[in-house]
């Protein structure tokens, strides 16, 4: 290979060197395929999601309303109820599987999830309390559900501290920890008044139901901003996978970048769970999707957002029109992953064995 | 004589509240090519990691080119000193080339992942190595002795002018033991410290300029191979009655162990 080629490109061949000798990032062709690909279904698929419905619009209907033109009903469904739900479905997809990968990095296990690891079901034990004692504004909710989820972190956490972050343990106790406070939801919702319940279990499914403009900005722009910060650890986190030892003796600061991580998957899945309620699946498979598809060694943090949003977004147009019945997305979800998740469990025991 | 690289000072080291290594004290010789020998489980990785910073003394302290080895960040202690620890994981699906590309961490930054210089070390760890054919296998692919050669090679991408390295040998046939302790006597010869976990004493006889024998967390001897590998050290340090005779090739100490064949 030429000089001239071989400094266009990393290590490996796959990875390309964008910019300069003095500024440049590495991007992996394959997760870079990856992402545009799933970025353009992405697109395909929203305009989709505007244009059917009880009320199915025309391209060109939807074109006046972006103009500033159009009746005022037709105003409303797309800029009120259609666009913020499918931009919500690709927003909360990819927060939900970019706090998912974040996860599987710093445990170097592909069944650890927020999910699966109960956080989603600390966020909502969080939001039913904020309901219940703090009344239901919205600011007190999504307090409610960061605390919920930071506080079934900590119990996980020092119930597994013994063997670090690592093994089957740390899941195992998630695992145990997300079926006691599933039942603590449960608890709660048969003791609060009626009108609480059914709004607080609206959200139990997991839905995208009642996202408004109104809930959608200040969420959206939450984990706009988390993501931003993916980034700067993305580096210190690949270090990771090479086991504690060998990261920290290359440089890495490996406590502060897996602390880092872990409070931006936190933030990631409460401010989603805050809006949404626990959404199931999505955080723990489109990681590993990316990673397959993609073919890398490590889990494609951007690629794995993208194709989140994506998988979030189809099982979204699934729950409201490929069903006679409307169903919570949730529901979609968590019957696509639990196959997924009967399979990764099946592999997991034959390699482990 | 320069000052020791690296100096254990009163370091006592321990796992939750079991202690494995108590009061050792002792320096590396700048320039050496430093062996640790001693039994299983008696602390050798152990003492490397917290030679390393990775492991917090207890008490006393790890001293690193005149500093505290704690009030030292990652990033400054890895510019100084690589590791080769004995248990690396390499990620599945990753590349030879790739891997030690990774212990270019230290030299790049959020917004400078790949320079000339980066290509440059890893070519040069990948030919040193002798690694460069399989630069695009898949490292999970590789034989046992290979997948050693690649982590040496990652660490010697680091470029530092200490490197550390636990049990670089296992896993090797002879002449690739060979292979590598030229290797290592190579870099020494061109001016970095090299510490090594060795469990071949003759090996360590042969090519070290200073040995460490090690005994249940305890330093029992240290100095030169002339010094250290003796019949009394050696059933001192792992209860085996030996022969030391000079090594027909080299004229170093050469452990001949008593037939105890029942
Ligand atoms: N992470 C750990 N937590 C608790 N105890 C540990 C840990 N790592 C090692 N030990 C214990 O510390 C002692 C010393 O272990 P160490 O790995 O330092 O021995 P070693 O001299 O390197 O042995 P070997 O020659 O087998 O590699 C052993 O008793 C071991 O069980
Ligand atoms: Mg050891």
């Amino acid at each position: 290979m030429k000089l001239e080629n071989r400094l266009r490109t990393g290590p490996t061949p796959s990875l390309l060197v964008i910019g300069h000798d003095r500024t440049n990032i590495l991007l992996d062709r394959r997760a870079a395929v990856v992402a545009a690909s799933a970025g353009i279904l992405v697109i395909i698929l929203m305009i989709l999601a505007v244009l059917l419905g009880d009320f199915p619009l025309t391209i060109s209907e939807v074109m006046d309303v972006f103009l500033g033109r159009g009746e005022a009903l037709v105003r409303t469904v797309v800029l009120e109820w259609r666009l913020p739900r499918a931009m919500a479905a690709v927003l909360f997809g990819a927060a939900l599987a970019v706090s998912g990968a974040l996860f599987q990095t710093i445990t170097r296990n592909p069944l650890a999830s927020p999910d699966i690891m109960g956080l989603a079901n600390g966020s909502y034990s969080g939001m039913i309390l904020a309901l219940v004692f703090l009344g239901g504004s919205w600011p007190m909710l999504v307090t409610g559900s960061l605390a919920g989820g930071l506080a079934a972190a900590a119990i996980i956490y020092l119930l597994a501290l013994r063997d670090g972050l690592q093994g089957f343990r740390f899941i195992m106790v998630g695992i145990g920890v997300s079926a006691m406070l599933a039942s603590l939801n449960t608890w709660l919702l048969l003791r609060v008044d009626l009108d609480v319940a059914l709004l607080a279990s609206a959200w139990g499914a997991g839905t995208l139901n009642s996202i408004t403009p109104a809930t959608l900005i200040p969420t959206g722009f939450s984990i706009m901003m988390l993501l931003c910060l993916v980034p700067a650890v993305s580096a210190p986190l690949r270090q990771l996978s090479l086991g504690d030892d060998a990261a920290a003796s290359t440089g890495a600061a490996i406590g502060p970048a897996r602390l880092a991580a872990i409070v931006i998957a936190i933030g990631l899945v409460s401010a989603v769970t805050a809006v949404s309620g626990p959404i199931a699946f999505i955080a723990l498979s489109a990681p590993q999707i990316t990673r397959r598809l993609a073919g890398t060694a490590e889990i494609p943090l951007g690629a794995t957002g993208v194709v989140g949003g994506l998988m979030l977004l189809v099982s979204d147009l699934v729950a409201q029109h490929v069903i006679p019945l409307t169903l919570p997305v949730g529901v979609v979800t968590v019957v696509s992953g639990g196959l997924y998740l009967v399979w990764l469990l099946v592999r997991e025991a034959r390699r482990t064995t | 004589m320069t000052a020791p690289p690296l100096r254990s000072q009163a370091a006592t080291l321990s796992y939750d509240k079991r202690v494995i290594v108590e009061d050792l004290t002792f320096d590396i010789p700048a320039g050496s090519f430093t062996a640790i020998i001693g039994p299983n489980a008696c602390g050798k990785s152990t003492l490397l990691r917290a030679m390393a910073g990775l492991l917090a003394p207890a008490a006393g302290q790890m001293i690193l080119d005149g500093k505290g080895i704690a009030s030292l960040a990652p990033r400054e202690i890895a510019q100084r000193l690589g590791l080769l620890p004995q248990t690396a994981i390499a990620p599945e699906g990753i590349t030879v080339a790739e891997l030690v590309a990774r212990g270019r961490y230290v030299h790049q930054r959020l917004l400078r992942q790949w320079s000339a210089e980066d290509r440059q070390a890893v070519d040069d760890a990948l030919r040193l190595t002798n690694v460069t054919e399989l630069a695009d296998r898949r490292v999970e692919h590789l034989s046992g002795g290979q997948r050693q050669r690649v982590w040496i090679a990652m660490v010697l991408a680091q470029q530092t002018p200490l490197i550390l390295l636990d049990e670089p040998t296992t896993y090797l046939d002879i002449a690739h033991q060979m292979d590598v302790l030229n290797l290592l006597h190579e870099l020494n010869a061109a001016g970095r410290t090299i510490v090594a976990v060795l469990h071949d004493l003759n090996h360590a006889a042969r090519y070290a300029s200073h040995i460490i024998a090690m005994k249940a967390g305890k330093v029992l001897a240290a100095g030169s191979p002339a010094q250290v590998i003796t019949a009394a050290t050696v059933s001192a340090v792992f209860g085996l009655e030996t022969e030391v005779i000079p090594d027909p090739v080299t004229g170093n100490p050469m452990v001949v162990p008593h037939d105890t064949r029942a």
